[in-house]
């Protein structure tokens, strides 16, 4: 089997003894936050750490907290205490369905919120083992055994004429919560920063988080949403176990009359970074056919997609539009069976125990 | 002649036809009177309880003190020249024990005895990526690992060679000597009568170019084996295949060793459907560093490394040209068939003939010709998985059928059930059919699906497809020519009641251990939770070909009815003397012995072993079987001959959305002709299994490789070899699937059962395909039917193109002439007339 490389464990149980590691270690240290991702990519040799820092018996990463208009959500809860959690209002089923969404239940099990927020990019000249990279001569991402963190002149084999890493966010996560208007705490031994969710994402496939190697993401502020509605679409090859191809993040507030008064709309896994697009032709409108697909069809340019993930690009650029239109129209009120074979993939809940 | 000598003579036939009647209803009738006392009831599987609870030792369970593992380098070119390797400094690190590379393992192996052109490690050439280089023997995995990555290599890397169109018109640089032809492994082609005219007179002549193509078996446990000199200084293997007396025969080859001096155990397979039928590098070089160190030597793949070995479903690119007559009846076919075999020969010439082997015992196809070309290419080696070579041909006919009857406004149900083949022929290619329940299948879908109602009028975007198949039950010819049994049994049974049961069938997860115990039990009137089980062990198993081609059920089983028929005489004779009643009237029911006309004369069958001991001394019986002779007289014809055929047939229900080709399956009817259930919960098992495996070819599997610009790199990786990005469906994406077992007892297989752990994948995939038409009117002429192909065929509709996705030509091949068979309606004999008689001597195996 393929084995992971040596490292060293720590195992703090407080937030300050967690910062003053990262401290101390700098790049050469990791947050184990689940590992659901990074113990994978340690045995294939993407990553490889000196030091893992384990989040699990950190407790004060566990809260949760209302008050003041807003869901305070701590980083360390798992994907299924997150899907599972009683206090998420209406307006934040987006989260919900995103969290459900999210690999298998083993994996919901151990994996967390914060780690998912801060997963690692994808692309498949990268998510392979050692030996398959080296027979591509390695990408830039993931060079020959070094540290992700160095900066390399590899090729990227996705665009070997561009100077950039073009592998995907493929987190679940953060489009429903960028969607949701969610900011997030970073914690360092220097203090403390609470940022809007948006600005933790660089577009950039390998330097994707603003997060500093010594900061630990803490927790997620997550607006309550009073009288808004969102619902978060994923799509993939299979509805039991993948990471998003594409994925539709969208949360709306209704005037009484059926107008449209606020929108929001993010898309997952067509770029680097979780993409919101501009929402402005929704405002004041009603929900018909025509407004629907008018801003789908125009919200679906940003969509670049790249072959570096499953399906080939082109479907996947064709098939945006469509997907934001659906989501728009659950939204709307239309039933999922009324919005055809495509939204069986999109935002049904699973049936939860 | 004169008349009386006509009349005895019409009355002798009558009475052999009396009697092969009467004998064919016994073979299928309860050998203890009245009732079955095993066969046809539904029963948990003899091995469920030790698998669900991790009791079942897989191979890389097995530990031994002093163990040492063994990791592989291997290439990462997939076509290169070795210019040196220095191993020196891997020597030197830690724990490590042994290097060995090409030079320590100079003797070729290969799976049939036309194509032994694998090396345990590779020698001048690597001839695809993950091609084994060097082994290092080390005292922990890691450290094997270790001294692997410290292996310089110097390569010379030579052009990459990726399809099988580049293949065929790129000669050099030559992947392999001894191919045909540059890089044309094999080229083959057969005639049955004269299909040139038949296309001529035909009403319609249909021509479809379909793409198959190529995926892996994805076992959830990955290879392992284990390698150790034993205690009497002979060295055993223990490993995960389904072919130990293959695998048996390869070791003593590569190592030059006394066949006598070797055994290979096969542990039960955690999965196999084809890929562990080859022998395989690891299982060599494990055995050669056990000679060499003396101590045990393990070795556990990595997935990835599982893709390397592959051996999986050939990418088949096909013509079909086919003639009807103006009800649709085919009157004539011609099919060519493009395999892309990858790096080694493996099963690749017997696939070829397969793609060609059953086009003809579905339907009545009067005149038929079949020419098949196999290419290397730098990737790993093809070979067979479920359904072995006749998957993608059957993909494209069925297909190409719906395409006729919508063409001439008929049912699909219809066309197909005006002309399917008769019971108790022979095909245009001799191949001899016995009992075919394929009527009974199709009546049963589409009465479930109610396809006749349905089909063709539901709204846009819902459809339904229906196709049928066949499949072999056992090949009727050994990989090596011999005129040996392809299955024995023995039974030892002694004084405290115990049977055991010794068979070289490998337990692969479809059953057979369940088969043998079943049908053992049947005949001694026992449980078959009764009965020991040994099996798949060349040291003391009798030989077994191993589990491929379905031949298990029907070539065990009846070597274990015909063992257990003896050890029942026996035993019989014994009680019947210490009863005093006649032999023929004791019944084996209920662990009982006992008198037919009143059944409170017995004993247990314990003490009627003891009877039977007393009277034989030590019981132990023998059974073998060995297939009936194919009339097939002509070069090629040793492929598709068996002794059953199965017949599935399927209706599938799926819904596309239009304005994305999203497509979801809903349902899935199957009904499978298995002559008789054995144990009908494992037959449905393997039946739904089958329909898993093909739903996962058709919607999403796929063994496909990564270029890169080729100026920049020579590289030829699979895309994605991960359990993850290989896309396979999980239980969770599985439709309801309706089962109808289709039982009309065939006097071939044991107490009437064929086959069922390959025959239902086949259908699944064209009844997909024929679907997709039916819910949005666009053909896709490739597996798998992806949303893109769909979104792709639609659009092309849209701007009224012809409304398909798939190739479109086939290349110019350089076909030899045909052998011409006559076929047996116009006189023919099964010979060709313009080739040399199949020499049955010619390939003739010595051991080195």
């Amino acid at each position: 089997m393929m084995r992971a490389p040596s490292f060293a464990y720590r195992a703090p149980r407080t937030v300050a003894e967690v910062t003053e590691i990262l401290a101390g270690e700098g790049p050469r240290a990791r947050l184990l936050a689940g590992g659901t991702d990074l113990i994978p990519n340690m045995k294939r040799r993407q990553q490889t750490p000196q030091t893992l820092v384990a989040l699990r018996r950190v407790d004060g990463l566990k809260a949760v907290r209302s008050g003041g208009g807003l869901l305070d959500l701590g980083a360390g809860l798992t994907l299924s205490q997150v899907l599972m959690e009683g206090s998420l209002s209406p307006g934040q089923r987006a989260l919900k369905i995103a969290a459900s969404k999210v690999a298998t239940p083993h994996i919901r099990n151990m994996g967390t919120l914060g780690g998912n927020l801060c997963l690692d990019t994808r692309c498949n000249y990268y998510n392979q083992n050692y030996e398959w990279r080296q027979a591509i001569d390695f990408c830039k991402k993931a060079p020959a055994g070094e540290a992700q963190t160095e900066v390399t002149s590899g090729t990227c084999w996705v665009a070997p004429s561009s100077p950039r890493c073009w592998a995907v966010s493929s987190t679940d996560t953060a489009p429903a919560l960028v969607a949701l208007g969610a900011e997030v705490t970073l914690v360092s031994s220097q203090g403390e920063r609470r940022i809007p969710l948006h600005q933790l994402y660089f577009d950039d496939g390998m330097a994707y988080l603003t997060k500093r190697p010594d900061e630990l993401l803490s927790a997620v502020h997550v607006p309550v949403l009073a009288g808004w509605k969102s619902t978060y679409w994923k799509l993939r090859r299979r509805g039991s176990f993948d990471f998003p191809v594409l994925s539709v993040a969208a949360a709306l507030k209704l005037s009484a009359s059926g107008e449209v008064e606020e929108a929001r709309v993010t898309l997952g896994a067509i770029a680097s970074y979780p993409v919101s697009v501009a929402t402005d032709a929704l405002i004041g409108q009603p929900l018909t056919d025509e407004v629907i697909e008018a801003f789908a069809a125009e919200a679906a340019r940003p969509a670049k997609p790249m072959d570096n993930t499953d399906y080939n690009l082109s479907w996947r650029k064709k098939v945006c539009a469509a997907y934001i239109a659906g989501a728009l129209k659950e939204l709307r009120g239309d039933s999922l069976e009324s919005l055809g074979v495509l939204a069986r993939t999109g935002a049904r809940l699973p049936v939860l125990h | 002649m004169s008349e009386p000598q006509d009349a005895a003579a019409q009355a002798a036939q009558a009475q052999a036809a009396q009697e092969q009647a009467a004998s064919d209803l016994a073979k299928v009738s309860p050998p203890n009177g009245g009732a079955w006392n095993v066969v046809g009831k539904p029963r948990r599987r003899v091995d469920a309880r030790a698998k669900v609870t991790g009791k079942t030792l897989f191979a890389d369970d097995l530990v031994r003190p002093n163990m040492l593992w063994c990791r592989l380098l291997r290439s990462p070119f997939p076509f290169a020249r070795i210019r040196s390797i220095d191993t020196s400094a891997a020597e030197a690190m830690p724990g490590v024990k042994l290097v060995l590379t090409g030079a320590d393992t100079p003797v070729t192996y290969g799976i049939l005895p036309v194509s032994q052109d694998e090396h345990p490690l590779a020698q001048e050439l690597v001839r695809h990526v993950g091609d084994p280089v060097a082994a290092v023997i080390a005292s922990s995995e890691e450290q094997a690992q270790a001294a692997c990555e410290a292996i310089q290599v110097d390569y010379e890397v030579l052009t990459t060679i990726s399809s099988a169109e580049q293949a065929i018109r790129t000669p050099e640089p030559q992947i392999h000597a001894y191919a045909q032809e540059g890089n044309t492994h094999k080229r083959v082609a057969l005639q049955f009568g004269d299909v040139d005219q038949s296309l001529e007179d035909a009403a319609h002549v249909f021509e479809d170019v379909f793409f198959y193509e190529g995926n892996t078996h994805l076992p959830i446990e990955q290879h392992a084996s284990l390698a150790e000199v034993d205690k009497d200084g002979n060295l055993a293997l223990h490993s995960s295949t389904q072919t130990p007396h293959y695998v048996h025969r390869a070791i003593s080859r590569a190592l030059e060793l006394e066949p006598h001096k070797v055994r290979v155990i096969a542990t039960p397979n955690g999965g196999g459907f084809g890929g562990k039928s080859d022998p395989f590098n690891h299982e060599i070089v494990v055995c050669k560093a056990a000679l060499v160190l003396g101590r045990p030597i393990k070795i556990c793949l990595n997935r990835e490394e599982v893709f390397y070995c592959h051996r999986g479903r050939h990418p088949v690119l096909m013509r079909f040209r086919t003639g009807v007559d103006a009800e649709g009846k085919i009157v004539g076919m011609d099919l060519e068939t493009l395999l892309d075999g990858g790096a080694f020969g493996s099963y690749g010439v017997a696939s070829t003939f397969y793609t060609g082997a059953l086009q003809t015992v579905t339907y009545q196809v009067p005149r038929y010709r079949f020419r098949g070309c196999r290419a290397f290419t730098n990737k790993p080696a093809c070979g067979p998985k479920r359904g072995h070579g006749t998957v993608q041909p059957r993909f494209g006919q069925e297909i190409q059928l719906d395409k006729i009857a919508v063409a001439l406004n008929k049912s699909p149900a219809d066309l197909r059930l005006n002309m399917l083949v008769e019971p108790n022929s022979l095909t245009a290619n001799y191949l001899t059919v016995g009992t075919i329940g394929l009527r009974e299948c199709i009546e049963k879908v589409l009465e479930g699906s109610r396809y006749r109602e349905r089909w063709g009028n539901l709204p846009e975007g819902r459809g339904l497809g229906l196709a049928c198949s066949s499949y072999l039950c056992g090949a009727g010819l050994p990989i090596y020519w011999n005129k040996l049994p392809h299955s024995g049994v023995q039974l030892r049974i002694d004084r405290m009641g115990a049977v055991t049961a010794f068979c070289g069938a490998t337990e692969i997860g479809q059953g057979s251990d369940d088969v043998l115990a079943n049908l053992v039990a049947e005949v001694l009137g026992i449980d078959p939770s009764d009965i020991h089980l040994r099996t798949g062990a060349t040291d003391i198993t009798p030989i077994d070909l191993g589990s491929y081609s379905s031949r298990v059920t029907l070539m065990m089983g009846n070597a274990a009815i015909e063992a257990a028929q003896r050890a029942r005489a026996m035993i019989a004779e014994g009680v019947a003397r210490k009863l005093d009643v006649p032999k023929g009237r004791l019944v084996f029911s209920g662990r009982r012995v006992f008198d037919v006309e009143d059944p409170e004369v017995g004993m247990s069958f314990r003490e009627a072993v003891v009877e039977g001991e007393a009277l034989h001394g030590t019981l132990g019986t023998t059974g073998s079987y060995t297939p009936p002779r194919s009339p097939a007289r002509f070069r090629g014809g040793g492929v598709g001959p068996s002794p059953a055929y199965s017949y599935s047939a399927s209706v599938v229900e799926v819904e596309v959305d239009p304005t994305t080709g999203w497509l979801a399956v809903d349902k899935i009817w199957i009904a499978h002709d298995i002559g008789r259930s054995l144990n009908p919960t494992l037959v449905r098992g393997q039946v739904e299994g089958s329909v898993y495996m093909g739903l996962g070819e058709a919607l999403m599997e796929e063994s496909v490789f990564r270029r890169l610009p080729a100026k920049r790199s020579p590289a030829a990786v699979h895309k994605f070899p991960s359990l993850l990005e290989y896309k396979s469906p999980t239980s969770l994406d599985m439709p309801e699937i309706v089962t109808y077992l289709i039982e009309e007892p065939d006097p071939k297989g044991p107490f009437g059962a064929k086959e069922v752990g390959q025959g239902p994948l086949l259908p699944i995939m064209p009844a997909v395909a024929n679907a997709v038409y039916d819910a949005v009117g666009v053909r896709i002429h490739e597996n798998p039917i992806t949303p893109e192909k769909i979104l792709s065929a639609l659009e092309a509709k849209r701007k009224g193109k012809e409304p398909r996705y798939g190739p479109t030509s086939f290349p110019e091949i350089d076909w030899p002439e045909p052998f011409v068979v006559t076929p047996p309606w116009e006189g023919g004999d099964g010979s060709a007339g313009n080739a040399p008689q199949r020499k049955r001597a010619a390939t003739k195996e010595v051991y080195r």
